[in-house]
């Protein structure tokens, strides 16, 4: 028989994160900080929709692009939060969460050998959907010390001229870094010089705790080069239903709509029903979850200060990024260690690019309870590696 | 620059805010202590102490109590509510009546309420025998009190915002990206 695989697909590594899922997924009692969703249940209005639309027989597919009312509330939104304006017919559609949207933005973009610039520690899909894409991903290694953000002289070190687009992943997952006006202005400068696009990813938009996030389609110039990613996952804890939006400029939106037409079809009607509620009456639910995110991540800062544990303070999504490189292991044997010795789960930087080594990225989308049990026993730990 | 005006209303939105969320946490969870109220607010102890504190003198904070599920222990307790038909009294309203009813230590809440009745009265006693004889006794014996209708509680799902029926699970995947 021929071999009946891509080589391309044979050749994308599997996600860093699968080896660690499989021993925590053999052990008991695991108190888990290893979870990249949101710890509340979707509110029971918003699932109420959606149980309220199937019971009206609303189980048909939807238009390609999602549901009018839909498109109309998610522009509406992005009027209210961020003060920008998209046309509701032709500059959005609504995706299957906001990964299928990064990978029909890179598949309607990119032409073979094109390069994508990849800022990371950062979500695991971009690399390979850039490689599917046949694009050639070039990786950005942000560094600790600007707290994990993108500088201009990084990028303007990192551009070629096959440099086509950058992905803004921002606020971060795995570092929790925010990029605030300032630096979103600094980075513009050098987008708009070497004209290129952006995929901006802003699927935690909602989670920031300094100011109110900003995005990169604020900065003029940007949003005629910008795909805005967003969805409902984080803001409102939606992530089994599926479901996000691409945003920006009427000719790649109508390419990206190709591809999801001939992909996916539609978005799921059922979460698209409960997304319209979500939009139209969720603000308070986002607000509370927002605060009680903030109360952990204020407890974690203050558990690894008494700890000694470097950190820098994260502003965003649910994740903090600490440094473990004074215990001389690498963040795949502390993380090991730490699950075997005391059975907390936490996953390696490495899970989200090569630079991510000597760190761990906490999540904070866990019971303040289990929280405060977890760092009781990261602290006995880090204790025990310190007597040597 | 801002006005001073602009600051002062900045300072006491701050303090409302600050005082809301305080609320909302230690309404959920009396038993927290100040110094970890003081880490998850981002403020100072001493502030989290002198909130509280004036909290407490303007009568927001009326108690700390505890949320027991009384059903899983071994001792009896029934609990009723009562729905009570007043006549107001002339220069007083339902404010007497609703004293000389919750002055009675068995009555746990006292409520006037819109609707078909005036008063909602709810009871804890170690038997039916027990309500039963307080509303006969007690309750509808007073001038004012025209009727009763006694309801019995067969079962507490929900209490105070927390459900009593059955724990809730995490049942998210333990490690996702």
């Amino acid at each position: 028989m021929r071999n009946p695989l891509a080589e391309k697909v044979v050749g994308i590594k599997p996600s860093g994160i699968r080896k660690f899922f499989d021993i925590v997924q053999d052990m008991d009692d695991v108190i888990s900080l290893s979870v990249g969703e949101p710890d509340f249940d979707t509110p029971w209005h918003i699932r109420d929709e959606g149980i309220y639309s199937l019971e009206k027989g609303r189980t048909f597919y939807t238009s390609n692009a999602g549901l009018k009312e839909l498109k109309e509330e998610i522009c509406r939104y992005l009027k209210r939060k961020q003060n920008v304006e998209y046309c509701p017919q032709d500059e959005v559609f609504v995706t299957v969460g906001g990964s299928e949207g990064i990978d029909a933005a890179l598949r309607a973009m990119l032409n073979p050998g094109e390069e994508v610039l990849i800022p990371q520690p950062s979500y695991v899909s971009y690399e390979p959907c850039a490689i599917l894409a046949n694009g050639v991903p070039v990786i950005i290694e942000l560094k600790a010390e600007n707290e994990f953000r993108l500088t201009a002289q990084e990028l303007e070190d990192a551009i070629t001229d096959k440099t086509k687009i950058l992905i803004l992943p921002f606020p971060n997952n795995p570092t929790g870094a925010i990029m605030e006006r300032k630096d979103l202005e600094e980075i513009a400068q050098v987008i708009i010089k070497h004209d290129l696009f952006v995929i901006s990813d802003e699927i935690y938009s909602e989670l920031t705790y300094k100011d109110k996030h900003v995005s990169i389609v604020e900065i003029p110039g940007m949003q005629e080069r910008t795909i805005l990613i967003n969805g409902f996952s984080k803001a409102y804890a939606m992530t089994g239903w599926r479901l996000g939006y691409a945003c920006g400029p009427k000719a790649i939106i109508s390419q990206m709509l190709k591809i999801h037409q001939f992909a996916i079809m539609c978005a799921p009607t059922t979460s698209q029903y409960a997304a319209v509620e979500a939009l139209r009456n969720g603000d308070e639910d986002v607000e509370q979850m927002r605060e009680s995110y903030n109360q952990r991540r204020r407890y974690l800062m203050h558990a690894f200060k008494e700890m000694g544990l470097e950190c820098f303070e994260p502003f965003g999504a649910f994740y903090v990024f600490p440094c473990i490189k004074e215990f001389g292991l690498t963040s795949d044997e502390f993380a090991t260690r730490f699950l075997q010795e005391e059975k907390v789960a936490i996953v390696p930087g490495t899970a989200f690019g090569d630079c991510g080594e000597g760190f761990l990225r906490v999540s904070y989308a866990a019971s303040l309870e289990n929280i405060k049990i977890a760092m009781r026993r990261l602290s006995e730990f880090i204790e025990r590696l310190r007597k040597g | 620059m801002r006005s001073w005006e602009q600051n002062v209303e900045q300072e006491r939105n701050r303090e409302k805010d600050m005082r809301e969320k305080l609320l909302s946490v230690i309404e959920k969870n009396s038993r927290i202590d100040m110094k970890e109220l003081a880490v998850i607010m981002g403020v100072e102890e001493i502030d989290i102490a002198n909130e509280l504190a004036a909290l407490e003198s303007e009568g927001i904070i009326c108690g700390y109590h505890t949320l027991i599920d009384w059903e899983k222990t071994s001792i009896e307790k029934v609990s009723a509510l009562i729905e009570v038909r007043v006549t107001p009294q002339r220069g007083q309203g339902f404010d007497s009546i609703a004293e000389r009813i919750y002055k009675y230590p068995e009555v746990n809440s006292v409520y006037l309420i819109s609707g078909g009745f005036d008063l909602l009265v709810t009871l804890e006693g170690k038997s039916l025998k027990e309500i039963s004889a307080f509303v006969s006794d007690k309750l509808s014996t007073l001038d004012t009190v025209l009727s009763t209708a006694t309801h019995f509680i067969l079962k507490k799902y929900k209490d105070h915002g927390t459900i009593l029926a059955k724990k809730s699970e995490d049942t998210r995947e333990k490690v996702t990206p």
